[in-house]
């Protein structure tokens, strides 16, 4: 040990103490306030947590989530790749999509697709003008309520979801084409080899939230009777008139889901992060932020 | 005209209503070097980035290796290639860039066999022992596994050169390499530039690296303004320059 070592008491930091304990405190007196209030019935709570119904529904919630999503992910990369294209026509196409989408609330298009089969009771597809139909029936047949919500939820994410790629793809420095261009690399090639990869670390964390909004906001579904959580849990207290109760219940097992789904968001931000030292002014400031580069 | 590598006759070029390059003819002949000089905004860029087509040409022609880049003449009528055909052009065109553009998810290895695999399929143990050789080559061998955040702008730098020849191409375009080092770490950067010189490569080099010119330039053209104003040995143009602007500008960067 050297005279000159460094030896310090380490900063103290009280403020995340006294901050911490106020969100514990202000927690704790809510469940409190809950748990003892009179008109709420803790046993119809313990009784439904576990209800195959319940079950299920939260079951649907999770697969329509991740199939919107998926939807929407490959969806909005194209929508990204359009608007960013110098082609005028695909520009205002992408453009025209995403402001629909995103200009028209989403409880409208739900129960407007829900209801497409009032509008167009029949659907035929084939080549027009020709005696070629590939697929002919009724509406509601083809479109059960359970795709048109997937289709609703998914087109508006997707709307939603290209601006991140877009802002994504725009955060990766303009050199990077250049060099794969001059590698004799093409387009599509680039897109999914170096610039996509690179531009994954700007659009994980939005998407994460996205997909967040996305799960809950299948509760939406109800309107057009898919059987999803929320539509079981109102469905069951339409019978036994304990509202409250199954909204706790639902609401627990969103959260469930909610915080369960937030753990591949950190796998991706690990995996996409590789390569891309961040040791910056905002790591030492706040004390986030890689300090190594990670492999 | 076989020998030649680039024969560029007339190249013009605008952005919007800016001329940038008004006529440039130059030619460079089959493993030899020609160092492009010029004041910042002169055009060196911009005629570097039309050779290997990343910019369309509003007129002239540019041949490299007898084939005219860009386009398709048949008879008198130009048709401009498709992009796959561009792309296939390139890959005989390695490019060197002021700010590297290494690849910053990708291992310094990785950036070397990216093209080699993903657009010539080689397959991916002959890449690698052919960029761990070329990472070799440029004094990097046991580099391989850093990422260009953990290189130094001079590692970066070799590592770009690295990617660039594992294309095998028949000509190097140097967009200032050294520009954006630190003094100490030019003349790393500097000798294996040289050394592919010695080994008989084909360059066209932006730099205002005198030294360089000097030794390892067979030619060395002073642009202004869009324009060839001057060409010749190192000697010719370095030490007894005809025209003003031309000492002008080798005082101002002496
Ligand atoms: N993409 C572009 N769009 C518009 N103007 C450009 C573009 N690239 C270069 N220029 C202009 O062309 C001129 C020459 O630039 P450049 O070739 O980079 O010069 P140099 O490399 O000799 O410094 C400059 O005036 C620059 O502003
Ligand atoms: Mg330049």
């Amino acid at each position: 040990m050297n005279e000159d070592d460094v030896v310090a008491k380490p900063l103290r930091h009280p403020w995340r103490w006294i901050s911490g304990v106020l969100v514990v405190g202000v927690l704790a007196l809510f469940i409190f306030s809950l748990y003892s209030s009179p008109s709420v019935d803790h046993d119809i709570i313990v009784k439904y947590l576990f209800n195959a119904q319940i079950l299920n529904g939260a079951w649907l919630t999770v697969v329509i989530t991740v199939v919107s999503m998926l939807i929407a992910t490959i969806l909005a990369v194209i929508l990204a790749v359009m608007k960013l294209s110098p082609n005028p026509l695909l520009k205002l196409v992408a453009s025209a999509f995403i402001g629909f989408f995103r200009g028209t609330p989403l409880l409208l298009q739900i129960v407007f697709w829900g209801y497409l089969g009032i509008i167009y009771p029949t659907l035929t597809f084939g080549i027009p003008f020709t005696d070629i139909v590939f697929i002919h029936g009724q509406t509601s047949a083809l479109i059960p309520s359970l795709a048109a919500g997937i289709i609703a939820l998914a087109l508006n994410e997707a709307a939603y979801s290209a601006e991140i790629v877009r802002a994504g793809i725009l955060s990766v420095d303009g050199g990077q084409m250049e060099a794969a261009s001059s590698l004799g690399m093409r387009g599509g090639y680039t897109l999914r080899r170096i610039i996509l990869p690179q531009a994954m670390r700007v659009i994980i964390p939005p998407m994460g939230n996205e997909f967040i909004s996305m799960l809950k906001n299948t509760a939406l579904l109800e309107v057009v009777a898919v059987l999803e959580l929320y539509t079981q849990a109102t469905m069951i207290s339409a019978q036994n008139l304990a509202q409250v109760e199954l909204l706790v219940v639902a609401g627990f097992w969103y959260l469930v889901m909610t915080t369960i789904l937030s753990i591949p968001q950190r796998q991706l931000e690990k995996k996409y992060g590789r390569g891309f030292n961040v040791t910056t002014a905002r790591s030492r400031m706040f004390g986030f932020g890689k300090k190594e580069v990670s492999a | 005209m076989s020998g030649l590598m680039v024969d560029a006759r007339s190249v013009r070029k605008s952005f919007g209503s800016n001329e940038v390059l008004k006529g440039i003819t130059l030619s460079v002949e089959q493993g030899q070097v020609l160092v492009l000089l010029g004041p910042s905004g002169s055009g060196k860029s911009t005629f570097l980035r039309c050779i290997n087509h990343l910019e369309t040409i509003n007129g002239g022609r540019i041949y490299v290796d007898g084939d005219l880049m860009g386009y398709r003449q048949v008879g008198d009528v130009l048709h401009e290639m498709k992009p796959a055909a561009i792309a296939a052009q390139r890959r005989h065109i390695g490019m060197v860039f002021q700010r590297f553009n290494l690849f910053p998810h990708l291992t310094a290895l990785e950036n070397v066999i990216e093209a080699p695999i993903g657009v010539n399929k080689e397959n991916a143990k002959d890449a690698k022992q052919r960029g761990m050789k070329l990472l070799e080559r440029v004094g990097l061998g046991d580099k391989f596994d850093h990422y260009p955040s953990q290189l130094s702008g001079g590692q970066q730098q070799r590592v770009a050169i690295a990617r660039a020849l594992a294309m095998e191409p028949k000509l190097m375009l140097f967009d200032e390499p050294t520009s954006a080092l630190d003094p100490e770490l030019v003349g790393e950067v500097l000798n294996v530039m040289r050394d592919l010189a010695k080994e008989g490569m084909t360059m066209i080099v932006v730099t205002h690296e005198m030294g360089f010119a000097r030794e390892v330039a067979d030619t060395v053209v002073f642009m202004d303004q869009g324009l060839v104003v001057e060409a010749g040995s190192p000697a010719e143009v370095l030490d007894n320059p005809q025209h003003e602007r031309t000492k002008a500008f080798i005082n101002s960067v002496l």
